[in-house]
């Protein structure tokens, strides 16, 4: 018996998985579109979270709120703009466009430019610096005994490296 | 250097205070049951004419035990008028809360299903809006109301909206 007991306790989280925070409305096709909405929608108490998955208070009612609206036959947008009135831009995922969002929308394109501006000033300026000189034979030499190992002169082509490994046999190719 | 920059500004904001896009907009309507006699209702059409402070708390909120002294002090002062509205929170609980440690409001009324704290953007008790005597909202503010607060914008702003 109690062997059998523990295969059963094992099937126990099978009755127990987690879902959407509960809140079930009769309508599963209205349900569906609400949490879909509120997907897109941020919580205000818990800010990271969005809307369809915060178990905040605030949130459920939010989600009645527009869960009713949705019966009343209102479409998204008129929801959203219902929520915008009154908690503002915030509760956007996706702010709009406008005067106090510019830098959240622009600003990172205008230091992207920035930073492309400041590179190719830098890389001018040492260009200007470097000044290409010739080795002459006897540091040519230096120069080779120097590195040593690698016994190749100067306008010799660089050794070999060695072959590439064989193929992998074809039973352990997937 | 300048992701030190946005980092030095963005630090010393407060994500918590999300700008309300009611300020400059009429209060918005509503008719609720007022909290020691519920057969009577309260609308903010009642407080038209006058500069009132309308206080969002509950018996379960931590910061509205913070402030509360100070709205003592205000109405005993009797400078505005404050309004309370009970945001999610059982009446005998606001009862008792307000037992415990004195009533320092005009009038309560009883937002037990949280449906007028939606419609003023109400996302975290406590909130205190400054209504003017059209019944335009003047300003909001978020968290506890500290001792500065008052000082510096509240009553400030109070005393020249009810010179006008």
């Amino acid at each position: 018996m109690r062997y059998l007991l523990i295969p059963l306790l094992c099937l126990l989280p099978v009755f127990c998985y987690a879902d959407e925070a509960k809140d079930m409305a009769a309508d599963p096709v209205l349900e569906r579109r609400m949490i879909g909405l509120a997907e897109k929608l941020r919580c205000l108490v818990c800010q990271n979270e969005s809307l369809a998955s915060s178990h905040s208070e605030l949130a459920e009612d939010l989600r009645r709120e527009v869960r009713e609206q949705m019966q009343k036959g209102m479409n998204d947008q008129e929801i959203i703009d219902y929520l915008v009135a009154r908690y503002g831009d915030f509760v956007l995922y996706d702010p709009p466009v406008k005067k106090t969002t510019l830098v959240l929308w622009y600003g990172p394109f205008a230091l992207l430019l920035i930073g492309a501006g400041v590179l190719v000033y830098q890389l001018r300026k040492r260009k200007g610096q470097i000044a290409e000189t010739e080795l002459s034979p006897a540091e040519a030499q230096r120069a080779a005994e120097m590195l040593g190992e690698s016994q190749e002169m100067p306008g010799q082509p660089p050794t070999k490296r060695p072959a590439k490994r064989p193929n992998k046999p074809k039973d352990l190719q997937t | 250097m300048i992701l030190a920059a946005f980092l030095f500004v963005g630090l010393g904001l407060n994500p918590r205070e999300v700008p309300s896009p009611l300020v400059g907009k009429p209060a918005p309507a509503f008719m609720l049951p007022q909290l020691y006699e519920p057969a009577k209702q309260f609308s903010p059409q009642d407080m038209q004419g006058k500069v009132w402070l309308f206080n969002v708390w509950a018996s379960w909120c931590g910061g509205c035990e913070q402030e509360h002294p100070l709205f003592m002090e205000l109405a005993r002062r009797n400078v505005v008028p404050i309004l309370g509205m009970a945001y999610k929170d059982q009446p005998e609980n606001s009862k008792m809360w307000l037992h415990r440690g004195g009533n320092p409001y005009a009038l309560v009324v009883t937002d037990i299903e949280g449906r007028v704290g939606i419609d003023y953007g109400v996302y975290g008790v406590p909130e205190t809006y400054v209504i003017d005597k059209q019944g335009i909202i003047r300003h909001k503010h978020i968290g506890a109301v500290t001792m500065q607060d008052l000082d510096k914008k509240i009553l400030p702003m109070v005393k020249e909206l009810q010179a006008k």
